[in-house]
């Protein structure tokens, strides 16, 4: 009669489940939680990439407007500004605009950050742009001004400048007031004639006359940009091709779809690695659950009998234990939701776009919901929870009715071996994973290398378990307690690894992630210490000292040896962030003197300019040393010979050193933008600071930024730890939910005990020695969970270490042990181990022991 | 040390110079229309680009194949800004070119228009000093060494290829070229004209090429201080008489609609050339056409009476049709009306400017 039977299941149902938490509530509370942070951090890293990825698009529009294509310089210095004719009459170009761009800032003095000032000037022809790139031409400039004249002069007035709303606000002044704009070294007044109305006001853009920015900003003969329209009906493709064949070496076609790729690299690495890791923390969770459920399970066995007996189907029990781990995950995932709302806005307002990477400068990107990822991400906290209660679920339905409303305990034979293989085959597994490349440079198979160990790791435990308790074995023959404790997790090690599965997930993956950021922070503090060997730094960031500058700078008081170089951004392929070219000297013969070298280099042969790339670099465009490669640096032979691989931990995007005579030979630039030197002994580092200013002209000198080496250090340490601010704090979650879930772990098994207490106690153990067996238990399964979650934690670290990081990032390190972090999460989860199972032992005990053993029924 | 302390100050002052924002704008001195210079050719068909403004007008009557009437205008204009001459780059607006294509087809009842405007320089807009060679783009008026000039531009709606042959002399302007235009002797240009020069070419409209045969008229001026500060426009009319005569008129008005200064001039078919000064042109309204676009009220239709030696003359003015406005604010020119008109034994263009707001030059 099932008609009947329906609401009585369902009844049953709802009274199981609610009674269930209300006697557990911290076992849910734990593992919802869990849920929770798997599913807040997947949903912020989205939100916030996805809001990055449109400031982004904002960004290229608005500063690239309208164009069909573009042609662009692959270096500041821009291209002889000849290619704008031959392009403007090349077949299939209906106009052209050329453009001067220049990385600037507003006031005189130097930059407030190390990142710069974030304002893009835009020198353009108005007559040009209006055919081409009508939304940089803003309110008030466009031609149409006036119906009575002929050309107005105002078009061309060489002190109006153009601001877009967020120029403007960041300048501090209105329409019709003066700005000062410093770009490649000059600073020049000009005053607000209008806004720009185009889109993405969010960025920071200034616009005016070409021949003003070419004059004023010592830029004359040069362009950085092209904008191209197409002739209506044209093919894109052809027009694209004819118009490579035309470029010189050191320009560069750019597509708005190359363009999106390139904002989609600059920020790929970072982003899949943080989603991987909310799926790691959404695994976790997964694991919680499963734990839960199992004992929870386990805990219910006659009860679930019971209803097994009043007529419950199989399949029922089975859809009761789902419908708890769904609810469970259900009440995660929306909790996950709104807490990765609140820290994507947090992040987003306080670290910007890039999660503190330093990808975007000065803007605070608008946060974009779409409902997809928020049902996908809910979905993915429902999917962990329910896999984590499959198991525990099936066990339910396998009950023997008849057996398991006695309550025989674990079910298991103490003398059965656990079988190890399973678990032993997917570590194996993992471990191959790592060895495979990567997939369209994402490490993919190191993450799932990662998973795998996981996984092998937690279905190992009850085998490891048990070998790591044998050399106990016999240990506790003087303590009846410890005796107790020994015998009992030897015998029943399904039920101890149900315990453990919790812990050794969460702590293997903060052993992991921990044993990473160290290794990665240990070798940037050794990175910095050899390449920032002297005593002082300083630097402008645009323009730079010329010889005479240089000369000055040398003989100035208090400088003792003195080291220029340049640094200076490089597009090496349009569709991949630009990359910074070093000009430094380097000795030819020892380059280890010069860079951080990793390896042995390898000597140019005679008539090539050598270069040495950093290894972020070698691994992104796939140079090896001994190669040639092409560095569009503008000159006649653009080909040079990869000479050797130094380590970089500052540049992502990769960084090439030349060599500043070749450099000054290729592009004709004598200029330098940093200086580093060692002091003379006894002058401050700020009377050498004084005494460099006053060697230099006033304009220059009030754009020089000065570093003390340890401030410098200092600086980039802090950029560091910003930078990883994330995984700190995803790293101390996952500490708390572990040793949550460990609590919640142990103190609902040992409730579920009771009647085995009051069966001690009748057999004349005391109740002082109980405590000590639960203690010893407690501390046992603490010791054992942090010895295979650390073992775990340091094979998957290896994998970051190894695989992950070179494979995302492109940069190897060597591994660091943190120690006093492994001591401390050994003592507390230890103490946590022993303390929950004292704890809930108490109350556990507080029954009296006939009660108790009158539970057999 | 004296000597070392002056080297320094010398060094500082040098840098001071190069390095410094630049002070004082240096802006360009325009020279001033005289009268009294003779014009010489070809070199005078070229561009004068110490002067303010230039233009070179081509103005006619077509016909087509199918013998329909076509109007049109091709006009390249000079304008030389007053900014800083110290600016080095190539890109300085010294120079501004621009021009406008008009297309009157009485099939289509308004002016087709376009124009292209560039600041001089890099090879892509250029006017060469030594004859008349004007380049923007894809737009061109050259002079040919057969003394045939040569226009090409490509409108949105239409292109013209055609080729100008003079039939007659130039006909200098005014006193031997200079014409006065305000009452004050600065306020002149240099002026000359071509009348009665005979096309040949094609136009295309849509993708249909036709072949056109037809009169032209070919003004060439240049000046610095053209109109009086009074002035808001001028009304002028170039007709080719049937006879081989030429008709210049031209009046400059101020606010009020009256005359500030007219002028102009009659060569009779001998080659005899009367100059008209301000008392002897008088222009009468006798229809208004209003814009529906700007609201520009233009006397389209007009009586046209020129005194000259041998006695008053009339001609009746009559558009080819209404609406052959011209708005050139996207490409630097001002709103104006220039259109294909008729009188009897005569055809020719007349330009109404000023209408919808007060012209600057």
């Amino acid at each position: 009669m099932p008609a009947e039977r329906r609401p009585l299941s369902r009844t049953a149902l709802a009274w199981m489940m609610v009674g269930e938490w209300r006697a557990h509530p911290g076992r849910v509370v734990t593992a919802a939680l869990a849920i929770a942070i798997g599913v807040a951090l997947g949903f912020a890293v989205h939100l916030i990439n996805g809001s990055a990825q449109n400031e982004l698009a904002q960004a290229v529009r608005a500063v690239n407007a309208d164009a069909d294509l573009q042609v662009h310089a692959t270096t500041p210095l821009g291209f002889d500004e000849m290619l704008y004719p031959a392009l403007a009459r090349s077949p299939g170009i209906a106009a052209a605009s050329p453009v001067v761009e220049l990385s600037a800032r507003f006031g005189a003095g130097p930059s407030r950050s190390l990142e710069g000032g974030g304002l893009t000037v835009l020198g353009i022809d108005p007559l040009r742009a209006a055919a081409v790139t009508p939304s940089l031409l803003g309110r008030g400039a466009a031609p149409e001004a006036g119906a009575s004249g002929f050309v107005p002069e105002s078009l061309f007035d060489p002190r109006a400048i153009m601001l877009s709303p967020a120029a403007l606000s960041a300048s501090g002044g209105k329409v019709g007031e003066t700005v000062t704009i410093t770009a490649a070294g000059h600073s020049v007044d000009f005053v607000v004639a209008g806004v720009l109305s185009g889109p993405g006001s969010e960025r920071q853009v200034a616009v005016l006359d070409i021949a003003t920015a070419q004059w004023l900003f010592g830029s004359v003969g040069r362009l950085q940009r092209i904008d191209l329209k197409f002739v209506g009906g044209a093919d894109p493709a052809t027009i694209e091709a004819s118009l490579r064949a035309r470029l010189p070496a050191d320009a560069q076609i750019v597509t708005a779809q190359s363009e999106a790729r390139r904002g989609d690299n600059l920020t790929k690495a970072y982003r899949v690695n943080l989603e991987m890791l909310a799926m790691m923390a959404l695994l976790t969770g997964g694991f919680l659950v499963y734990s839960a459920q199992s004992l929870s399970v386990a805990r219910r066995r006659p009860q679930f009998a019971l209803l097994r007996v009043l007529g419950l189907e199989r399949r029922g029990l089975l859809a009761q234990v789902f419908v708890e781990g769904a609810l469970v995950g259900a009440v995660g995932a929306v909790l996950g939701l709104a807490l990765g709302l609140g820290v994507a806005m947090g992040t987003l307002r306080f670290l910007g776009g890039d999660l503190g990477g330093g990808y975007f400068r000065g803007t605070t990107p608008d946060l974009v919901v779409t409902p997809l990822p928020v049902l996908v991400f809910f979905g993915l906290g429902l999917v962990a929870a329910l896999v984590g209660s499959l198991l525990p679920a099936l066990e339910a339905a396998r009950a023997q009715p008849g057996i398991a409303l006695k309550d025989l305990g674990d079910r298991n034979d103490p003398n059965a071996k656990p079988a190890a293989w399973w678990g032993l085959g997917l570590l194996a597994a993992g471990g191959a994973a790592a060895f495979l490349p990567a997939v369209g440079g994402l490490p993919l198979f190191g993450y799932l290398s990662i998973g795998l160990m996981l996984a092998g790791g937690v279905a190992a435990m009850p085998w490891l378990s048990r070998i790591l308790l044998s050399p106990l074995q016999g240990v506790g023959r003087r303590s009846v307690a410890i005796d107790l404790a020994l015998k009992r997790l030897w015998g029943a090690p399904a039920q101890a690894a149900v315990a453990l599965c919790g812990i050794v997930a969460s702590t293997s993956l903060m052993v992991a992630m921990a044993v990473m950021v160290a290794s990665l922070r240990g070798s940037v503090d050794d990175w910095l210490t050899e390449i920032l060997p002297s005593d002082l730094l300083f630097r402008v960031e645009s323009g730079g000292f010329d010889a005479d500058a240089r000369a000055r700078i040398a003989s100035a008081p208090g400088v003792g040896d003195i080291l220029f170089q340049k640094t200076q951004p490089l597009r090496l392929a349009a569709d991949m962030p630009p990359l910074v070219l070093l000009v430094r000297p380097v000795d030819k013969a020892r380059p280890d003197a010069s860079l951080p070298m990793i390896g042995r280099g390898v000597a140019a042969p005679a008539g090539v300019t050598p270069v040495w790339l950093s290894e972020p670099a070698a691994r992104l465009y796939g140079h090896e040393v001994g190669e040639r490669m092409i560095l569009p640096l503008g000159g006649a032979n653009p080909q040079v010979f990869v000479a050797g691989v130094w380590r970089d931990y500052a540049r992502q995007a990769g960084a090439i050193a030349i060599d500043q005579a070749d450099y000054t030979r290729l592009t004709g630039d004598d200029r330098r933008t940093e200086a580093s030197l060692e002091l003379k002994p006894g002058v401050s580092p700020a009377a050498a600071g004084r005494a460099i200013r006053a060697a230099l002209p006033p304009e220059l000198a009030a754009q020089v930024q000065f570093f003390e080496t340890s401030q410098m250090r200092a600086i980039a340490l802090r950029l560091f730890d910003s930078s990883f601010a994330l995984t700190y704090a995803l790293e101390a979650i996952a500490i708390v939910v572990g040793l949550a879930g460990v609590a919640a772990t142990f103190s609902a098994q040992t409730l579920a005990r009771t009647k085995e207490f009051g069966m001690l106690r009748h057999v004349g153990v005391l109740r002082r020695q109980i405590i000590q067996m639960l203690a010893t238990e407690g501390a046992l399964l603490g010791a054992v969970g942090v010895i295979a979650g650390l073992g775990l934690g340091l094979a998957m670290s290896q994998v970051l270490i190894h695989v992950v990081n070179p494979q995302s990032f492109h940069w190897t390190m060597e591994t660091r042990l943190p120690l006093p972090l492994f001591a401390s999460l050994t003592v507390a989860l230890i103490a946590a181990g022993a303390g929950t199972a004292v704890l809930a032992g108490r109350r556990a005990l507080s029954a009296d022991a006939v009660r108790a053993v009158r539970e057999d029924w | 040390m004296a000597r070392t302390l002056k080297l320094a100050g010398l060094a500082l002052l040098a840098w001071m110079l190069t390095a410094a924002a630049p002070g004082k704008p240096v802006l360009p001195v325009f020279p001033e229309v005289r009268a009294g210079q003779t014009l010489t050719f070809p070199a005078d068909h070229g561009a004068h680009p110490d002067y303010r403004t230039e233009w070179w007008y081509v103005t006619g009557w077509l016909k087509t194949e199918d013998g329909r009437d076509l109007g049109f205008q091709v006009t390249f204009f000079r304008s030389r800004l007053s900014v800083d001459q110290r600016n080095p780059s190539a890109f300085a607006p010294k120079q501004i070119l621009f021009a406008h294509a008009g297309l009157s087809d009485p099939k289509i009842g308004k002016l087709l228009h376009d124009g292209r405007m560039a600041r001089q320089g890099l090879g892509l807009a250029q006017a060469s000093t030594t004859d008349a060679d004007i380049v923007i783009d894809d737009w061109r008026l050259r002079r040919g060494a057969d003394g045939r000039f040569i226009a090409k531009a490509a409108a949105a709606d239409f292109t013209l290829d055609l080729a100008f042959a003079p039939s007659q002399p130039v006909l200098l302007q005014g006193d031997r070229g200079f014409s006065r235009k305000g009452p004050l002797p600065a306020q002149a240009s240099y002026y000359y004209s071509l009348p009665h020069m005979k096309v040949s070419g094609s136009v295309l409209q849509g993708r249909r090429r036709v072949k056109v045969t037809g009169e032209a008229w070919l003004d060439h001026e240049w000046s610095s201080t053209l109109l009086d500060p009074k002035a808001v426009g001028w009304d002028w009319v170039g007709l080719n008489l049937d006879d081989g005569g030429a008709l210049t008129a031209f009046r400059v008005r101020d606010a009020g609609g009256n005359a500030l200064w007219s002028g102009g001039s009659l060569r009779t078919p001998d080659g005899a050339t009367a100059h008209l000064g301000p008392n002897d042109v008088t222009f009468t309204t006798e229809r208004i056409w209003r814009s529906p676009r700007t609201g520009g009220r233009y006397p389209v239709q007009r009586e046209l009476i020129v005194r000259t030696p041998a006695g008053e003359r009339r001609w009746r003015l009559t558009p080819l049709f209404d609406d052959q406005e011209l708005d050139s604010r996207r490409t630097g020119g001002p709103v104006y009306w220039e259109g294909a008109v008729r009188a009897p034994g005569a055809r020719g263009y007349l330009e109404l400017t000023g209408y919808v707001s007060p012209l600057k030059m």
